[in-house]
């Protein structure tokens, strides 16, 4: 793909990222961080891809280290998440 | 053809749920169903991605799935959540190392010089948030010194470490196949991470896991620039967007530029000693529990120390008792109280305190002056009166809960030694002050037995 647009894409998903996050409560804080952190295991999408090549032995390795440590990041992180923000109530009544 | 179109749709489509997600993880309402929805785009992202023609083998990446997953799957329910500030930093660091591994790896597919930079890019991110994250967790579980390390000379061999690393990094590009060069940014750059964290104090911790988190998105971006891929630029950006914010708010709540953070670890910090005038006084446990008898507003402001003594489930019952003895009780929670941001807010949350009475700093400040009792529960710093009143403090100009204004104040402290910052106290000193020393978990537990 071209670069120029890549960059497009870049810059219009970094004034996204400002504008959602701006104003977050800080009651949230602590499940939004741990919620993008599992985001950013989307890497697992670009390993996957190198994982089954079968270009080359190494870079399948590496491939397949890479979609390992990747998903710990996507399981665990929305995992713990949804298990934080479980708990959050309001006051009844 | 036709199934490429596919998977580029799967991808915009999830990057559509990454915000949606985002967008309503940002209202306690509606939190959970947004995590759930970033969920499914992830599901989304990685099903389209395994339809893609030029996967010949699925047992490698099956094996990567179970044995990570498995792992995400048993850390993220056993972690207990007063652990949560090391569990983020350690998911944030397999991150940033899987984005790294994307970029050696994406070496047998590079073409260009775009590519070449973009690998070292991801490398170089990638190396410094997996080295980076496993010095804070380190740091954090208190398994190395949580104190900032310095050392003669450290801003020479940094600045080293970084020549170094773009000097490897241009020869890399000029002479791609000479693989010595990519080792060298390798290895440089899980060095620079490791400096980069370990001058940090403890109580800067808030501010260095919203930048790994930054960086894991980071990352990531240029991981997809590396393997030409839009849904991890996105993603990857809008991690790194949101890091960057929260990084923001948690310095601007210490009063203290991000460059300052991270390097006055290098500037040796002037000890000033304050003449603090007044005397310490200490309170039983019994007297405490007639002044909170009579209150009828009271504010609970807890800290790191609440986290360590394990005491948010007692609190919660002292402060059912309180209400049913028709008071008023707020927390009123320091955006950096605690190890990294909205900590305290999981630990009430965790121990069913409602979310509405968590009040931020600038709610409960306005209202201080109505407080019967203020609660102040293993915090220090951040309720600090020298951030006002002293200007020679190095926390001058922090903004602080203001426990002073309230009629009384109590102070739950193990023993006189001063908080992470190592600076003195005026508050205790303070006329409307009174010591409860012991564990907190114990004080408390004390009041909750006194009033039942």
């Amino acid at each position: 793909m071209e670069v120029s647009y890549l960059l497009f894409i870049l810059m219009l998903a970094v004034f996204l990222g400002f504008e959602l996050i701006n104003k977050v409560p800080s009651t949230l804080h602590t499940p939004l961080m741990s919620g993008a952190n599992a985001i950013s295991g989307i890497t697992v999408v670009g390993a996957i891809a190198l994982a089954g090549s079968g270009e080359q032995d190494l870079a399948q390795w590496l491939g397949a280290g890479a979609v390992a440590l990747a998903s710990i990041n996507v399981v665990g992180g929305y995992l713990v998440t949804d298990r934080m923000l479980g708990f959050f109530k309001k006051k009844e009544g | 053809m036709e199934t490429n179109l596919l998977i580029q749709l799967g991808y915009v489509v999830a990057a559509g749920l990454f915000v949606f997600g985002l967008k309503m993880l940002g209202s306690p309402d509606t939190a959970r169903k947004g995590n759930g929805i970033s969920a499914v785009g992830m599901l989304l992202a990685i099903v389209a991605a395994l339809l893609d023609q030029g996967i010949v083998q699925y047992e490698f990446i099956l094996g990567g799935m179970i044995v990570g997953g498995a792992i995400g799957a048993v850390a993220a329910r056993s972690v207990a959540m007063t652990s949560m500030p090391e569990l983020v930093a350690l998911f944030n660091g397999v991150g940033g190392a899987a984005s790294g591994l994307v970029g050696v790896s994406a070496l047998s597919i590079a073409t260009g010089n775009f590519q070449y930079v973009t690998i070292i890019l991801s490398i170089l991110i990638g190396g410094v948030t997996f080295t980076g994250s496993l010095i804070a967790y380190g740091k954090l579980s208190e398994m190395i010194g949580s104190g900032a390390i310095t050392f003669a000379g450290q801003k020479f061999v940094n600045g080293l470490i970084v020549l170094g690393i773009l000097y490897s990094a241009a020869m890399f590009v000029t002479t791609p196949s000479d693989p010595t060069w990519l080792y060298a940014v390798v290895g440089l750059s899980l060095l620079f991470g490791v400096m980069v964290v370990i001058p940090i104090g403890g109580a800067d911790m808030p501010v260095v896991i919203s930048l790994l988190n930054s960086y894991s998105g980071l990352a990531a971006c240029a991981a997809g620039f590396a393997v030409d891929n839009n849904v991890l630029i996105v993603a990857g950006s809008l991690v790194g967007a949101s890091g960057i914010i929260l990084t923001q708010i948690m310095c601007k709540a210490m009063n203290r530029s991000l460059s300052n953070v991270l390097f006055s670890g290098f500037a040796s910090v002037s000890t000033t000693v304050t003449e603090v005038e007044g005397e310490i006084k200490p309170i039983s446990v019994e007297d405490a529990y007639y002044v909170l008898e009579a209150a009828t507003n009271v504010a609970i402001i807890p800290g790191y120390g609440m986290a360590v003594a394990q005491a948010q489930h007692v609190v919660k019952e002292l402060m059912e008792l309180l209400e049913a003895n028709g008071c008023e009780v707020n927390y009123g929670i320091h955006p950096v109280a605690g190890r990294m941001p909205g900590h305290m807010n999981v630990l009430l949350a965790e121990a069913d305190v409602p979310y509405d009475q968590l009040l931020e700093m600038d709610e409960i400040n306005p209202r201080m002056e109505s407080v019967d009792v203020a609660i102040v529960i293993g915090a220090n710093d951040v309720v600090n009166p020298a951030a006002r009143e002293v200007e020679s403090s190095p926390i001058y100009g922090m903004p602080v809960i203001n426990v002073s204004d309230a009629r009384t104040v109590f102070v739950l402290k193990r023993s006189m030694a001063s908080g992470f910052a190592g600076i003195e106290n005026p508050l205790f000193y303070k006329d409307n002050a009174r010591m409860l020393f012991g564990d907190a978990k114990e004080s408390i537990g004390g009041l909750v037995r006194e009033f039942s």
